[in-house]
């Protein structure tokens, strides 16, 4: 018997997860991003269900702030695997007036759940694959592998499902739709120990780059057409990569010059700020921000 | 840490007053998986709240939801890491709720961390964790015997304890017992031994839960594979492919096994086991794989396939020890259905024999099921299940129970 180390046994237990999904929910879909979390999980699904197709379509929700290098990788990602990839766009949802900005530079991962929500009642999905995992924020410690969501996509913390053995509960009502992360028990040093074993390709800016950047407070931010020096700031090249891709005005890189996954690993390993609060200066802003945002629908 | 890295579940099981929260705060604290953001607001905490030392039981605080309102949520998850082995921990807050979180926590776990205070010795809800423990069949225990600090770190305590503890485990059966003496407050015998037991000679907690033997936590003798999804691709060089996918919940197969799927009994042959990665010859719980066999024959989720000379139970009626899980009580003139491995059926709850008192292990009659209560039930299903006793493999022994109206689940399943 091969050993069957933690990413086997962290593998097999998404696998399964996936096919239950597959299974058993009538129209699924799998949210996609182009980040390292959602890079893992295509390759999970390929493990999942080729030699077939993926039973669901890929959707981006995107909220015009990615870095260009990740919708380069996600456009790749889902042609060379031939699978389908939905994408909406807020700015849609600002079109429509659903949803109404003040200002088109701040950070719009508020508003993102928005645009999901209207992504889900347009293709009538019933489930929602993502690449959330439990190590990531003190709500999401508490969130089950199959979270389920009223119809107005809010999360109840204090009504869940007990979720026993890997005997998954995927019933839903016409109108509620659920949540499901594969990749709940996985860490951010198990992604990383898994984009290397598979050798997966990432976008160019997890790793160490020069990049232009101005400091406020502790954070390090890119500059980029979104985020310009204000008067006082000065701009500053520095030796960095970020460590999660997400809205590019609130997304903060590391400084760091590893220029490999096992550079990177020692570096995760030896990590001294967790991930998002390195990197995420929105669920900074209080104390209880990401429950805040899940219980508004944000996955 | 290398990727052959073993995965070790866990949980705790103890008052607030037995000192849980300090020590997970403590293990993770030592096995330097608390990050500075993390400590630096637990720091702040602890200092509004006029501690002079940092607060580690605070790193499993809860939700704005639950302090607003003084409610703890279930189960919360967290993860650390040794070079040895990676872990993650089942947390259930101890409180009225407690059966229903501690049955869902263990249902995953491969060891419980019972903590008892060394000047309290074994009391009723040490007793009862650790017939919660023997009945989700968690195939490890450790008894901690927590605060020696304030029994002058006193061996015949100690040994007075783990005496009356072990006394009690044999009688449910519990073999795999190991008690350690430790301070979570002052870190001895966590991570570090410490100055002040030197009179032990045992592992500590971290040595324990690093090196304690898992391997044999699941079934490896019986075959049983869950049909989960059929991949039939029916394109070019896969025109023929028919591909029953799974995970194998227990035991191993070989390519050319004889197989029998369940329940129609239909017979066949394994012709290939494949995964993305390739072919095997072989494949062991609890692998993820594809599997097809040599002869067509009619198979859907939900079906079971398992080696010929090795078959489990197939019946429409079993009996099953229940923990019941939701607020509303168990109404036996309604229908519910039974989730087992990837097969749902409706179900009949024909009777309930007996009620367990968890505090007490006594029996008492009576057919009201309430939230929290262990009880036993005969149950029929409208089609057979291949099913397995819960004592002998947990994987096909164990079902969930949904109640189609709400489409809770409203029930934790453990057949006999």
């Amino acid at each position: 018997m091969k050993s069957f180390g933690h990413l086997d046994a962290l593998e097999s237990e998404s696998i399964h997860i996936m096919r239950e999904v597959a299974a058993a929910c009538r129209n699924p879909a799998l949210l996609f991003s182009g980040g390292k979390d959602s890079i893992v999980m295509l390759r999970l699904a390929e493990k999942a269900f080729r030699p077939c197709k993926f039973p669901f379509p890929l959707v981006h929700i995107d909220t015009g702030h990615n870095f260009p290098e990740v919708i380069e990788t996600r456009d790749r990602l889902a042609a060379s695997l031939g699978e389908r990839l939905i994408v909406r766009s807020l700015e849609d949802s600002i079109r429509r007036g659903s949803i109404v900005i003040r200002n088109p530079d701040l950070p719009r991962n508020p508003y993102q759940s928005v645009t999901l929500l209207e992504t889900i009642a347009e293709f009538g999905f019933d489930a929602c694959l993502g690449g959330a995992r439990r190590d990531e924020e003190k709500a999401r410690a508490k969130e089950r592998i199959f979270s389920f969501r009223d119809e107005f996509g809010q999360w109840d913390p204090k009504n869940q499902r007990p979720e026993l053995w890997d005997i998954y509960n995927t019933r839903v009502h016409q109108g509620e739709n659920i949540r499901v992360f594969p990749i709940s028990n996985w860490t951010e040093l198990d992604i990383w120990q898994y984009i290397e074993r598979e050798k997966l390709h990432i976008p160019s800016i997890y790793y160490a780059h020069q990049r232009k950047v101005i400091r406020r407070g502790n954070a390090v931010i890119p500059v980029s057409n979104l985020v310009k020096p204000k008067s006082g700031e000065t701009i500053e090249v520095l030796s960095v990569r970020f460590r999660t891709v997400g809205d590019m005005t609130c997304t903060a890189p590391v400084e760091s010059d590893a220029i490999s996954i096992g550079q990177i690993i020692e570096e995760t390993a030896m990590a001294r700020i967790t991930e998002r609060g390195a990197t995420r200066m929105d669920d900074q802003t209080s104390e209880a921000s990401m429950e805040l945002r899940k219980k508004e629908g944000y996955f | 840490m290398s990727n052959t890295t073993q995965l070790l579940r866990f949980i705790t099981a103890g008052s607030v007053d037995d000192g849980k929260s300090t020590l997970i705060g403590r293990l993770l604290f030592d096995a330097k998986s608390i990050f500075e953001d993390q400590y630096s607001a637990i720091s702040l905490t602890s200092r509004k709240r006029g501690m002079e030392s940092v607060d580690l039981s605070l790193l499993t605080d809860g939700l704005q939801a639950e302090r607003e309102q003084g409610i703890t949520i279930d189960v919360a998850y967290r993860y650390f890491a040794t070079p040895r082995r990676k872990f993650i921990i089942g947390d259930t807050p101890g409180h009225e709720q407690y059966t229903r979180n501690m049955v869902t926590a263990a249902s995953t776990a491969n060891l419980i961390i019972i903590l008892v205070d060394a000047r309290r010795g074994v009391l009723v809800q040490t007793r009862r964790h650790t017939y919660l423990a023997s009945l989700v069949g968690i195939p490890h225990i450790v008894l901690a015997v927590n605060k020696m600090d304030l029994v002058e770190y006193s061996e015949s305590r100690y040994r007075e304890i783990c005496a009356e503890y072990l006394a009690f485990a044999s009688q449910l059966g519990l073999h795999d017992v190991k008690c350690i003496p430790l301070s979570a407050l002052s870190g001895d015998m966590l991570v570090d031994r410490g100055e002040n037991l030197l009179w032990y000679q045992g592992p500590t907690l971290m040595e324990w839960l690093e090196n304690v033997e898992i391997g044999h936590d699941l079934n490896t003798r019986d075959f049983r594979y869950p049909v989960q999804w059929i991949c039939r691709p029916q394109t070019g060089t896969h025109h023929d492919f028919r591909g029953y996918m799974g995970r194998i919940a227990s035991g191993e197969v070989s390519v050319g096994d004889p197989i029998t799927v369940l329940p129609s009994g239909r017979t066949s042959h394994v012709l290939e086991i494949s995964t993305y990665d390739g072919k095997l010859d072989v494949a062991h719980a609890p692998q993820s794989v594809a599997i097809r066999l040599t002869d067509e024959i009619d198979i859907s989720r939900g079906d079971m396939l398992v080696k010929a000379d090795n078959l489990p139970g197939v019946s429409t009626e079993f009996c099953a020890m229940l923990c019941w899980l939701s607020e509303t009580p168990l109404d036996r003139n309604r229908k519910y259905l039974v989730k087992h491995t990837t097969r749902t059926v409706k179900c009949l709850f024909k009777s309930i024999d007996y009620r367990i008192d968890v505090n007490t292990l006594e029996r008492h009659a009576g057919p009201a099921v309430n939230m929290n209560d262990i009880v036993h039930a005969v149950i029929r299903v409208q089609q057979p299940l291949a099913y397995d006793s819960y004592r002998k493999n947990r994987a096909c022994g164990s079902f969930i129970v949904i109640d189609e109206t709400t489409n809770d689940t409203v029930a934790a399943g453990m057949m006999d």
